[in-house]
């Protein structure tokens, strides 16, 4: 049961995480290497306030996304907006080169033994459920991670601007001759994406020790879960986000050396039988 | 004829050229259209029609001459500043977007000035539309996303349209619908440019008539002419 926790909160991760680099592959066609490393950036930017200026977590949980998202969207502005009409290939060199870069920065001035986080005050404890132990934290970023992708999934499922966005995915000439600004939408949806992986890097910024490297190992996982839905797919990202977090769990339970690569397998199966995933759209 | 009157026009295309990529499509178009005209394109596949429609939206990605729109030189500017003009487009393949549904497809496109329709009326013209508000934009049936492609411009104030092939694959009772709709939009004041295939259609519709050939316009007839131009026209048509 433990176990099972433990992976409902990989998964909450896994959701935040994929969802945002979701959003972006469906409007930039760019698959944003960087995300990991400017999730490593949310949690790295939650410390300094703290250390540097003072400001606690809660503020922070505001504050560093929108740092994050700021960062990106000048990324966006000065380098990836040159790569739109070119291969996604470059997109992907571009943005793993900034995670290098991003992470080795990091790395230089705080090192690699990771820094520590105070889970907040209103947080700490627990509950005791009967079956088993929920620290509160845990059970917040729980909560967190669900109330952001619900609303995000809202907002993009059910609101006009929500349209714009997905019409913008299908033909984003078509909605540019509509009197559109099309890249001002491009723009402030990467800074919206990137502005999750540094929320989820918030959240995390308690549980994990904050270190360069935190990204990096996230990552990868990540992509394997955006596979498994389907590239772009909204829903797909959110719930196979949850899915695997709590399958790996499982498998830790009843096969503890299969979890590392669980979700691993998942992804080559889906990709033998449904290659466009599992909600991804055939391609046209 | 309306033609003559060279200083009134609304959109003056003036030695228009475009390319898509290295390939040369447009060679010097030269037309114009006065207001409240439904002028028609004619001319056989691949003749630049559909080129010289994208060039006036900005949406081809390579062009150069003249296209003064209401006294603007629109030659150089973005598809979005052009649209703000008060220019709209409904495209060939008719450009229903897949994952919104009728109401969101409806509503895409922003209000550019004052004067557009309201829903209500729009639902009137095409009762159909209203019966499928909450489908999903590609399941509809043919006419039906070609109604909903005309539908959402007249919602935007935009007076000047561009129709690509509307009737392009379309059961004959479905194009008689459009074609009252396009009579409809001229008695209300829109100018029209119609890119046509079908030239009967095409003449129960329009004032003018310009045929395009090899990314040139090469002549001009008016409607009430056409009759008397019908050998010359099969000839250029090659039916």
């Amino acid at each position: 049961m433990g176990q099972l926790l433990l992976g409902l909160i990989n998964g909450a991760f896994y959701a935040i995480l994929s969802l945002g680099l979701a959003v972006i592959f469906g409007l930039l066609n760019i698959i944003n290497f960087a995300h990991g490393a400017l999730y490593m950036a949310g949690a790295f930017v939650a410390w300094m306030l703290l250390n540097y200026v003072g400001i606690g977590y809660w503020p922070a949980l505001i504050l560093s996304p929108l740092i994050v998202g700021a960062f990106g969207i000048l990324l966006e502005r000065t380098m990836m907006s040159r790569l739109y009409k070119l291969d996604h290939l470059y997109g992907l060199l571009l943005t793993f080169g900034l995670a290098l870069i991003i992470q080795g920065l990091f790395r230089n001035y705080y090192g690699i033994s990771g820094l520590p986080y105070q889970i907040p005050s209103q947080l700490s404890g627990g509950q005791n459920l009967g079956f088993m132990f929920l620290p509160n934290y845990r059970g917040w970023v729980v909560v967190a991670s669900v109330v952001v992708c619900f609303g995000t999934w809202f907002m993009i499922e059910k609101t006009r601007l929500g349209a714009y966005l997905r019409a913008a995915t299908e033909n984003p000439a078509l909605v540019g001759a509509f009197g559109v600004n099309v890249p001002l939408l491009i723009t402030l949806t990467y800074g919206f994406g990137v502005g999750l992986a540094g929320f989820a890097g918030v959240l995390a910024a308690p549980i994990y020790s904050v270190n360069p490297n935190m990204g990096a190992d996230l990552i990868i996982v990540v992509f394997a879960v955006v596979v498994i839905g389907g590239m772009g797919s909204i829903l797909g990202a959110i719930v196979t986000g949850y899915m695997l977090g709590i399958v790996e769990g499982l498998t830790r339970v009843f096969y503890p050396e299969g979890s590392a690569v669980v979700i691993f397998v998942i992804m080559a199966i889906v990709l033998l039988i449904k290659p466009e995933g599992l909600f991804g759209k055939e391609a046209r | 004829m309306s033609d003559v009157d060279n200083n009134k026009a609304l959109l003056r295309v003036a030695d228009l050229h475009g390319w898509y990529g290295e390939s040369h499509v447009l060679h010097g178009v030269n037309f114009h259209v006065n207001e409240g005209e439904v002028v028609t394109l004619l001319g056989r596949n691949g003749a630049g029609k559909t080129s010289t429609l994208l060039a006036i939206m900005g949406m081809l990605p390579k062009r150069r001459g003249s296209i003064i729109f209401n006294g603007t030189d629109v030659i150089a500017m973005q598809s979005r500043h052009i649209a703000r003009l008060g220019i709209a487009i409904c495209p060939e393949e008719r450009g229903i977007f897949a994952s919104l549904n009728v109401d969101e497809n409806l509503m895409l496109p922003p209000r550019i000035q004052k004067g557009g329709m309201e829903v209500e009326r729009i639902y009137d013209l095409f009762p159909n539309l209203k019966e499928r508000r909450r489908s999903q934009g590609t399941k509809l049936s043919g006419g039906e996303q070609q109604m909903l492609a005309i539908a959402r411009i007249l919602r935007t104030g935009a007076k000047f349209l561009l129709l690509d092939e509307p009737t392009e694959g379309l059961a004959p009772v479905i194009v008689q619908q459009i074609g009252r709709t396009i009579g409809e939009l001229k008695k209300e004041g829109f100018t029209i440019i119609l890119v046509e295939q079908n030239f009967r259609f095409a003449a129960s519709v329009a004032d003018r008539h310009y045929v395009v050939e090899q990314g040139r316009v090469i002549d001009m007839i008016p409607n009430a002419d056409l009759q008397d131009n019908m050998d010359k026209l099969h000839g250029y048509l090659g039916v």
